[in-house]
């Protein structure tokens, strides 16, 4: 039996960070790398990992309008997989051509490169409703971020 | 027809991009085969591709290819997906 992510409304609080303070993209990775840590998904040195892939290819992480899904490869630094969601208290430039600025984190660990077909296809099924990252930005509790990406478990969203 | 949606490490971008790819076929009721890869396996994965996905940020690591390169902008915009994809298999 392998190891399962947690399906998206199940996640529990402590990979899930509000309103946290980042005066950069570096420190937005960051605070998505401590929720990582702190879920036991990843090591520290996984969020300087997933700065490097940013530094390395660029901000292409930014994959839509306020939304940056943080990652880096599998490696000896993951213990598990893993999924967080930080929200920042303001929102920070990655140097994206049209997706600036970042309000919302996911955060991503694997340990092995297929491991998250279920869990990121029910993330494209949630941010296909393009309300969804500015109501996770304003989430005040982890009940509420749940409560949204519960809509993420309806197969027929799609 | 075969298809790669594209990503710096391949286990997060790029299903995103593959999943909502297969939406827009869909879409355009068109055949495909729509595999994610990692820039460093982009050679191999996409040696016969006729499409490749990926996002502005990673057209330059791409190299030499024969396929069309298709930059997708929000990767959750299905309206985008399906306009870019048709032009590029049309």
């Amino acid at each position: 039996m392998t190891y399962q992510m947690p399906s998206l409304d199940q996640l529990p609080d402590a990979a899930i960070a509000l309103h946290r303070s980042a005066p950069d993209w570096r420190a937005a990775v960051l605070r998505a790398a401590e929720a990582l840590t702190a879920s036991g998904a990843a090591d520290a040195t996984y969020g300087e990992r997933m700065i490097a892939m940013i530094e390395e290819y660029g901000p292409y992480i930014v994959i839509a309008p306020g939304l940056a899904m943080a990652h880096a490869r599998p490696g000896p630094d993951v213990h598990g997989p893993g999924l967080v969601i930080v929200t920042l208290d303001e929102p920070v430039s990655f140097g994206h051509a049209y997706n600036d600025p970042v309000s919302v984190v996911i955060g991503i660990a694997a340990t092995e490169a297929d491991q998250h077909v279920a869990s990121v296809a029910a993330l494209a099924n949630l941010f296909n409703d393009e309300s969804v990252i500015p109501a996770l930005a304003a989430a005040r509790d982890t009940d509420e971020v749940r409560r949204l990406l519960a809509a993420a478990s309806h197969p027929d969203l799609g | 027809m075969k298809i790669v949606a594209l990503c710096g490490a391949g286990i997060g971008t790029s299903e995103i991009l593959r999943v909502n790819a297969v939406r827009a076929l869909e879409r355009l009721d068109i055949e495909a085969d729509v595999s994610a890869s990692d820039v460093a396996g982009v050679g191999v994965a996409a040696a016969d591709a006729q499409v490749i996905l990926t996002s502005p940020e990673l057209v330059s690591a791409i190299g030499r290819t024969n396929a069309d390169v298709v930059v997708i902008e929000n990767y959750f915009d299905l309206d985008e997906i399906t306009a870019k994809l048709e032009i590029a298999v049309g």
